[in-house]
């Protein structure tokens, strides 16, 4: 009929995200200040976007690295996104790794204008992948370093394991 | 296939981040519901343009806003208006018992002075659905007691040509 709900959901959030990417431009002068307003944004939604998924997902403890980045890659992008990147690239110690979305649902029907070349423009799923890992007391860092936006063939997401979090307080700001 | 939990999350950091940013005087000043508003416009329009391409034409205004009370609301807030009144005179009322983006915050009258932030966007989202219908209105939202909430949309018949 009308194409099905789910298909229609996804592209709500996907134009409801275009939108703010686009507000966030006009608000800030460049797109390191854009960068930085939508890791804290994708920080405030992971801190709470974890407790969803623990209720949902009925996942235990995470005993290592490895089976966070299963975790993420095969139950959490799938429920959320739709989507299951795959795990490449890890590193010897076992503290780094790579996901590679062979498409991201948040650029559909996006270009990037060329005055906006250094916007990372998923940069939400950074901060929203550091503040629900947080919240599981493990310290992340993530950054994209492949992005089909701008010309590479897949869009590349290495996730660092940094630390254990023994507090049970958030360090990061709000 | 987003999940419905992603889009109400990012919804509500949408507007605590634009008040946020106000109130720390970053960016551009004031007119955070403005910009909330536009934002579900440009949403609204989008939506509307993908929902709408295989179905018959509407027959009238009435059937477009039945459109938006059912189908439209369904595919975004996972339920439909409960409640559509009108005046047959381009004045309609929708109201929702169970405004999904509000139910997360209270039962009652706790936060009601909040709840016109969470409402900006939603106004515009049908606003821009009834703009890429042909319909230019003015969308209004009240809350009385969460979560309820009720929408007035204004409208005046902008004629297409055939």
């Amino acid at each position: 009929m009308l194409g099905s709900p789910d298909r229609r959901n996804s592209e709500l959030f996907t134009l409801t995200y275009g939108a703010l990417v686009t507000q966030l431009c006009k608000d800030y002068e460049n797109d390191e200040d854009v960068n930085k307003q939508l890791d804290k944004m994708g920080y405030n939604i992971g801190v709470r976007l974890i407790e969803d998924f623990l209720a949902r997902s009925n996942v235990g403890r995470c005993h290592d690295f490895r089976e966070t980045a299963d975790v993420i890659a095969k139950i959490a992008f799938k429920m959320y996104l739709g989507i299951t990147p795959s795990i490449t690239n890890w590193s010897p110690g076992g503290d780094e790794f790579s996901l590679i979305l062979e498409n991201n649902p948040l650029v559909d029907f996006v270009e990037l204008p060329d005055n906006h070349s250094s916007l990372i423009y998923s940069n939400l799923l950074c901060g929203v992948l550091r503040g629900a890992l947080e919240m599981v007391q493990m310290a992340v860092d993530v950054k994209f370093v492949q992005d089909t936006l701008k010309g590479d063939s897949v869009t590349e997401i290495r996730m660092k394991f940094i630390r254990r979090i023994e507090d049970n307080l958030p360090a990061g700001e709000e | 296939m987003a999940d419905e939990a992603l889009f109400l999350l990012l919804h509500n950091e949408m507007v605590a981040g634009l008040y946020r940013a106000a109130e720390q005087g970053e960016g551009e000043n004031g007119r955070c519901t403005t910009k909330l508003e536009s934002m579900g416009f440009r949403v609204g329009q989008g939506l509307i343009e993908r929902f709408t391409k295989d179905t018959a034409r509407f027959k009238d205004e009435l059937d477009i806003m039945k459109f938006i009370c059912k189908d439209f609301w369904t595919t975004v807030f996972k339920k439909q208006i409960d409640n559509l009144r009108t005046n047959h005179q381009g004045i309609y009322v929708l109201q929702d018992n169970k405004f999904r983006l509000l139910t997360q915050m209270s039962a009652g009258k706790q936060y009601l002075e909040h709840a016109p932030k969470y409402l900006a966007f939603t106004c515009g989202l049908i606003r821009g659905g009834l703009s890429n219908l042909g319909i230019k209105s003015i969308v209004t939202a009240e809350v009385s007691s969460m979560p309820a909430s009720t929408t007035h949309s204004c409208n005046e018949c902008v004629q297409e040509d055939d």
